[in-house]
């Protein structure tokens, strides 16, 4: 029919549409753009995406749409014939035709199967219960999604990539999840045991229980899944199995059509099957013996074989040396080549248990066979570079478990590493990117950012672990051009950084969250989520008592003055300052818990109590009766102060040097009210002994004879990190003035969100102790705008809400009966 | 026809880029006032853990449900981006300054 129009362009069908299969089109249209007529049948409902960055789809630190390779407007401008959810049933290779499972028959002249490959499923009872699914594409993350909404247990069955990357994203979802493996180590196809060992102790801080040499022998439950059973007769309970024990070629079509397959579909050197006219390419095939399982080999393939059909000479495929790296976040694995215990290999480890870190290198004949990188994987791609060129490595091996850096005498730091490497060097492995390809688009397409090298080069564009290396090459190629633009906007709605935003407030005097929309330009009619809150903060942290403040640009718990908890319901909790409380506070506190039917009272590790489970519409009337008995809002939900932890100082304790009780009730009453950009918490230990675990606070004062010792930027929660020592003053009121200066520096100059402690890292505690403890008018004129912005807002929230302000919050709009209506107003 | 639009109070008791409840026999009603003085309403359930999105922050026409931010559509309750779900719409209007609510879909199971 081509002919019949004229065309003379060649008929090439596709047999799938994953990643093999987009990656040869993508390099046949850069060589060859018009030689094709192409169609493809995909039998997934949608557009090619990017299968091994579906962990981070599940985990949700990336949406599906930031994973799709082709979009439906890269199909029409190639002029590509995409059938999403068409399934190819059979190939007649005499007709050169293709059949599909709604019927159709489609003519070829050349064919590729790209069919991939079908996770294996075990053999045992139960295996095709609902609630057993395996990680192959989206539909089955979404199956995980949906089972990790409803919560519950999780058992992932198999301990090797996919499977751990599938337990740590629903971990990470909030399933209770265990992982069982049949071998005694995990990963044990790319890991060593020493390096299985670390892995395991990541993944099960992490909360995941991993159960090694454990063999299933039953899936349970009747009617979906309820368990999972060993051969030792163990039983897990399950609402989720999840089936990750390795893959299989996909060759039913190939094997019906009377191609020669064996494990997978056999191919030559140039991705030809034993049918002249049919390639294969991808997790399909078998090439010189070998299966593979991975990305970088795919596209190995996929240039061969599109160089192949664009008529252009080009020397075979000769097979592809593998290198593994585990996408989840914050485990840092590499392995590369062969490291098994062999007599002639020869091999230089380093260990460092402190840092967790782990570096085997294996030699034969001083050439690198294999690599094992643990918890610092820098030099992975090096190694790799070294393994693949069969370098001789004698005259390295003094220092070669150093790394890169080390060699050639002086440390060299990260830009000038990577910009040692080889031309050849692989830079993404994902992508198969070197980096002279990178370096070359730099410079001929003038690209300058990340997202630049991104597009054209696709390097760091799926899991992104070479991005540290790929913006080291544009700082080599573009110096001090490259680092004033590596700056961070605020969100999708400015082009701004919080900082530049921050500025351009009190510098063009913008005062109302739409003057800053509109003065500078935001993208969206009233901003988001995550800007209305920063702006809302900068504002009246710049304005105080001029800006009014916008209640819809808070969070909720801002908003009510309580925490909204899982159910919808909130939690209250009054202050009770610096830890001290009175019976007549205790029996009112009682009175309400009674009165208002609260399910839960609880101790806080605040040094205060926390009524849980008040109805939204009670919380008027709950905070009416505490007031009464003299109690105010803890602000437990703000970010702002919350809490001044205390021990009993001198006034009980036979330690006890100072008064420390005392300070943290003056300290607390003092800073209490103002909004920070995150939420800030103070501790008062009356002696060194520091019962009251000051050195993890915000800010701490630890008491001793002479005086008080000022800490900052402690942290206990998902990070941990001690205090700085600040300084010392002598006495009670130097202590509150300048932990109310630095308090007020804080407010002035961290980003919203950002706790003390990375501030502190950030701006360098030198330069905070010099605004603070050697600049005493700067100390001053701090001190006093602390005190203006605090006269603004020192004032009860609760009082305020009991007596009626915004009372609608709490109130529905209408009350509806079919027979009755009841407007509120 | 018309019966079945109950009046639920003026477009002034619902806070500008905020949301109020109704509350009916069978469900709790979400209604939402954008920047743009236009009325949404949404069963008062998050697709995702059943939060109440009317304490959510509202931005365009989307509202950002406090328990996990999910993202909510407020034109069909569609969840946005790679989130799937959807919280139920229900007909609402504005005439004269007041919000109307169609029974007839609202007490339907």
């Amino acid at each position: 029919m081509d002919q019949a129009t004229g065309s003379t362009r060649r008929k090439l069908l596709v047999l799938g549409n994953g990643m093999a299969a987009g990656r040869v089109l993508e390099e046949l249209f850069a060589r060859a753009p018009s030689r094709h007529d192409v169609t493809i049948l995909g039998a997934e409902p949608r557009v090619n995406y990017d299968r091994i960055m579906l962990s981070p789809v599940l985990s949700g630190e990336k949406k599906f749409a930031e994973i799709v390779v082709h979009d439906d407007a890269w199909y029409a401008r190639h002029h590509v014939d995409l059938r999403k959810g068409e399934t190819a049933v059979a190939i007649d290779r005499a007709a050169k035709t293709v059949r599909t499972a709604s019927g159709s028959v489609e003519r070829y002249d050349d064919l590729i199967i790209a069919t991939g490959s079908r996770p294996i499923l075990i053999p045992v009872p139960g295996a095709d219960l609902p609630g057993v699914v395996t990680f192959r594409d989206l539909d089955d993350v979404e199956a995980m999604l949906a089972a990790a909404a409803r919560g519950g247990r999780a058992v992932v069955i198999g301990g090797g990539l996919l499977g751990l990357e599938a337990a740590a994203g629903l971990a990470l979802k909030g399933m209770t999840t265990t992982v069982v493996h049949l071998m005694p180590t995990l990963m044990e196809r790319q890991l060593d045991p020493n390096a299985a060992y670390l892995l395991r102790k990541a993944i099960e801080k992490r909360g995941i229980e991993v159960l090694t040499g454990a063999n299933t022998s039953a899936i349970l439950g009747d009617g979906k899944v309820e368990g999972v059973r060993l051969e030792d007769g163990r039983t897990l309970p399950a609402d989720l199995v999840v089936m990750a024990v390795g893959i299989r070629p996909h060759i039913a079509i190939a094997k019906d059509a009377g191609l020669e397959v064996k494990r997978g579909v056999v191919v030559d050197d140039h991705l030809r099957t034993s049918d002249p006219d049919i390639y294969a390419v991808g997790e399909c095939v078998e090439h010189r013996g070998a299966c593979y399982g991975l990305v970088a080999p795919l596209y190995d393939m996929a240039r061969t074989l599109a160089a192949g059909l664009a008529g252009e000479q080009v020397p075979g495929y000769a097979g592809s040396a593998l290198s593994t790296k585990l996408k989840v976040t914050g485990v840092n694995l590499f392995s590369a080549g062969d490291f098994s215990e062999v007599d002639d290999n020869d091999e230089v480890v380093l260990r460092d248990p402190s840092r967790g870190i782990y570096k085997r290198v294996v030699l034969r004949d001083n050439k690198v066979v294999g690599a094992v990188l643990y918890g610092d994987t820098t030099d992975g791609s090096w190694y790799f570079d070294l393994l693949k060129k069969g370098a001789d490595v004698a005259e390295l091996r003094d220092t070669l478990i150093f790394g890169q850096a080390y060699q050639g005498g002086g440390v060299l730091d990260p830009v000038a590493a990577v910009a040692a490497l080889s031309d050849d060097a692989e830079i993404c492995g994902c992508n198969g990117v070197c980096k002279g390809v990178i370096v070359q688009a730099i410079a001929a397409k003038g690209l300058a950012t990340l997202e630049d090298v991104r597009v054209q080069t696709k390097a760091s564009a799926s899991c992104g672990q070479c991005t540290s290396k790929v913006e080291a090459l544009l700082a080599a190629a573009l110096g001090d051009a490259y680092a004033a633009a590596a700056r961070k906007p605020m969100c999708k709605c400015t082009d701004l950084t919080h900082e530049e935003v921050r500025g351009l407030i009190v510098s063009r005097e913008l005062k109302a969250q739409p003057a800053v929309w509109q003065e500078l330009g935001w993208k969206t009619s009233c901003g988001c989520p995550s800007c209305r809150p920063a702006l809302n903060y900068y504002l009246l942290c710049a304005w105080p008592g001029e800006y009014r403040d916008d209640a819809q640009s808070r969070f909720v718990n801002e908003r009510v003055h309580a925490n909204i908890q899982k159910d919808g319901t909130f939690s209250v909790v009054p202050r009770m300052w610096g830890g001290l409380t009175t019976p007549n506070e205790l029996r009112a506190i009682a009175d309400v818990a009674d009165k208002f039917r609260i399910p839960t009272v609880k101790v806080t590790g605040g040094q205060r109590i926390d009524l849980l489970g008040v109805r939204k519409e009670d919380l008027p009337a709950v905070w009416a009766d505490l007031n009464a008995a003299g109690m105010v809002s803890g602000q437990a939900y703000a970010k702002g102060l919350r809490t001044v932890k205390t021990c009993v100082g001198s006034d009980w304790c036979r330690f006890g040097t100072q008064d420390s009780t005392g300070l943290g009730v003056k300290l607390e009453r003092f800073l209490c009210g103002s909004w920070t950009p995150a939420k800030v918490k103070l501790a008062v230990s009356g002696c060194p002994r520091n019962c009251a675990e000051a050195t993890v606070k915000d800010f701490g004062i630890i008491c001793v004879e002479s005086g008080y010792d000022i800490h900052i930027a402690g942290a206990a929660g998902l990070h941990v990190r001690a205090t700085d020592l600040l300084g010392h003053v002598e006495t009670e009121e130097q202590a509150i003035e300048h932990v109310a200066a630095v308090m007020q520096l804080y407010r002035e100059q961290a980003v919203y969100l950002e706790r003390v402690w990375k501030w502190v890292e950030k701006t360098g505690l030198e330069k905070i102790r010099a605004a603070i403890m050697d600049d005493h008018e700067g100390r001053r004129a701090l001190l006093l705008r602390f005190k203006k912005s605090q006269r603004a807002v020192q004032r009860d929230p609760w009082a305020e809400r009991a007596a009626g302000r915004e009372l609608h919050e709490f109130m529905p709009l209408a009350v509806l009966t079919p027979t009755k209506r009841m407007a509120a107003e | 026809m018309s019966d079945f639009w109950f009046d639920v109070g003026p477009l002034q008791a619902v806070p500008l880029r905020g949301a109020r409840v109704v509350r009916t026999p069978r469900r709790e009603i979400a209604v939402f006032r954008t920047a743009g003085d236009e009325i949404f309403a949404l069963e008062n359930r998050c697709p995702h853990k059943g939060g109440p999105l009317s304490d959510g922050i509202v931005h365009g026409r989307k509202v950002a449900c406090p328990l996990h931010n999910w993202i909510i559509n407020l034109e069909d309750g569609e969840a946005t981006g790679a989130d799937k779900g959807c919280a139920r719409a229900f007909p609402v209007k504005l005439e004269n300054g007041r919000i109307y609510i169609d029974m007839s879909v609202a007490a339907a199971p």
